[in-house]
């Protein structure tokens, strides 16, 4: 009996890169978070997938791109996953959804320095101690209301 | 000499591609220097949140350095990488601007430092906005929206420590003099610079873009009452490297030397 060989389309692709996660904050997929700026599958079957590092110098995207290329081996087909600058990454790019995530995982999403809500108690009485934080993308902030120091991202 | 171009040189004549070559490696030479003085701070910085913002600005810095190498390493099309192009060079080959090559100093010519090179760098990288070739262009569109957090930093402390009467003013005021005649070396001639202007690579001239930063900076200083650098000597500006390189360099490339060919 023959086996069925299992669709490989640009939908299959991308339900397959929803379930990669950033390294850096496991609750936000890679596709909410908006690094994948393109997901094709050639006429030749090869799947090539182009990323967008969120800042240029993220030590996170070679462990983004192996993963990307492991997962997508399963599909049987050659795979090709490239680093690009063709657009700029800007924090417009996370969704709802993923700015949502965020939220729930204790960071507030991208917004003005004055726009900032705390993600704990969504009080607007919040501070920021530092503009740089632990990972490149993120800022310090205190909340004067919880009384809670917590993580903005930086727009960008 | 090489015979084969790479598929990036294609489009581009010979000697624009030597002027291109010239412009990326003094961009990728300026930040891979400042990245790699600015880790020096790791974990001694006056306070916590400077031992992190410095820590970033190092990581941000070398980013885009190894971009910029590896730009460069694709124009080349030689088989070189980004690392051995960064790495397997005397201290001699590198064309750094001379405004990096005075030590890590105090945290006032840190500053001092930074401030010079985040807003020169930021009218060079103005001036690369439109550029015609089209890689670099993308690039500095991404590296731009990282350094306004850079000037955002360099700005905030400058002001801080000239406010300050006493010792901050003082050492603010001594790292600015120090720095004065290398200040504007980041804007230091190229060879190539005529080929770069004429074919839509660099918006300007250096000299036009240097007295455009002296315009950006001018508010600033005659607000604080701080001295503006006077326009220095900027023959050599990227040829003369002295102990304090010759020492950064041996720390930064000693991994390197010790196993040569180690992959990791």
């Amino acid at each position: 009996m023959s086996v069925t060989a299992p669709i490989v389309d640009e939908s299959a692709v991308r339900a397959a890169l929803a379930e990669i996660t950033d390294p850096e904050i496991p609750t936000i997929s890679i596709l909410d978070l908006g690094i994948v700026h393109r997901a094709e599958v050639g006429s030749d079957g090869t799947i090539r997938i182009d990323l967008l590092p969120t800042f240029v110098g993220c030590p996170a995207i070679e462990l983004i791109r192996s993963a990307v290329n492991d997962r997508l081996q399963s599909f049987g087909r050659p795979v090709e996953v490239s680093v690009s600058f063709e657009v700029p990454w800007t924090s417009d790019r996370i969704s709802p959804e993923g700015r949502e995530r965020l939220r729930r995982s204790g960071f507030a999403p991208p917004a003005d320095i004055d726009a900032v809500h705390c993600p704990y108690c969504d009080s607007i009485r919040v501070a920021m101690d530092s503009i740089f934080g632990p990972t490149l993308c993120r800022s310090l902030f205190y909340c004067r209301d919880c009384r809670q120091p917590f993580e903005a991202f930086k727009p960008i | 000499m090489t015979t084969t171009r790479s598929a990036l040189a294609a489009s581009i004549d010979p000697a624009t591609e030597a002027a291109l070559d010239e412009l990326m490696l003094s961009m990728a030479d300026d930040e891979f220097v400042i990245g790699f003085s600015d880790s020096e701070w790791t974990g001694i910085a006056p306070i916590l949140e400077e031992d992190i913002a410095m820590s970033s600005l190092a990581q941000d810095e070398l980013g885009h350095a190894r971009a910029l190498y590896e730009l460069l390493a694709d124009l080349r099309g030689d088989g070189q990488t980004a690392d051995a192009i960064a790495y397997d060079r005397e201290p001699g080959d590198y064309r750094h601007a001379r405004l990096l090559d005075h030590g890590r100093g105090d945290w006032a010519m840190t500053i001092a430092r930074r401030y010079f090179y985040d807003t020169a760098d930021g009218t060079r990288l103005e001036g690369l906005a439109t550029s015609s070739f089209a890689p670099l262009r993308e690039l500095v569109d991404k590296i731009r929206r990282e350094e306004r957090y850079h000037v955002m930093h360099a700005t905030t402390w400058l002001e801080r420590l000239a406010r300050h009467p006493g010792e901050p003013r003082e050492r603010l005021v001594a790292a600015l003099e120090e720095l004065a005649p290398d200040a504007a070396t980041v804007f230091t001639p190229l060879d190539g610079e005529a080929q770069l202007v004429e074919t839509g690579l660099i918006a300007e001239p250096m000299t036009a873009l240097e007295a455009r930063w002296r315009a950006t900076i001018t508010p600033l200083f005659v607000g604080l009452d701080l001295p503006m650098p006077p326009s220095g000597d900027l023959d050599r500006g990227r040829t003369t490297h002295g102990e304090p390189f010759r020492w950064l360099w041996g720390e930064f490339t000693s991994v390197r030397r010790s196993d040569p060919g180690a992959i990791w």
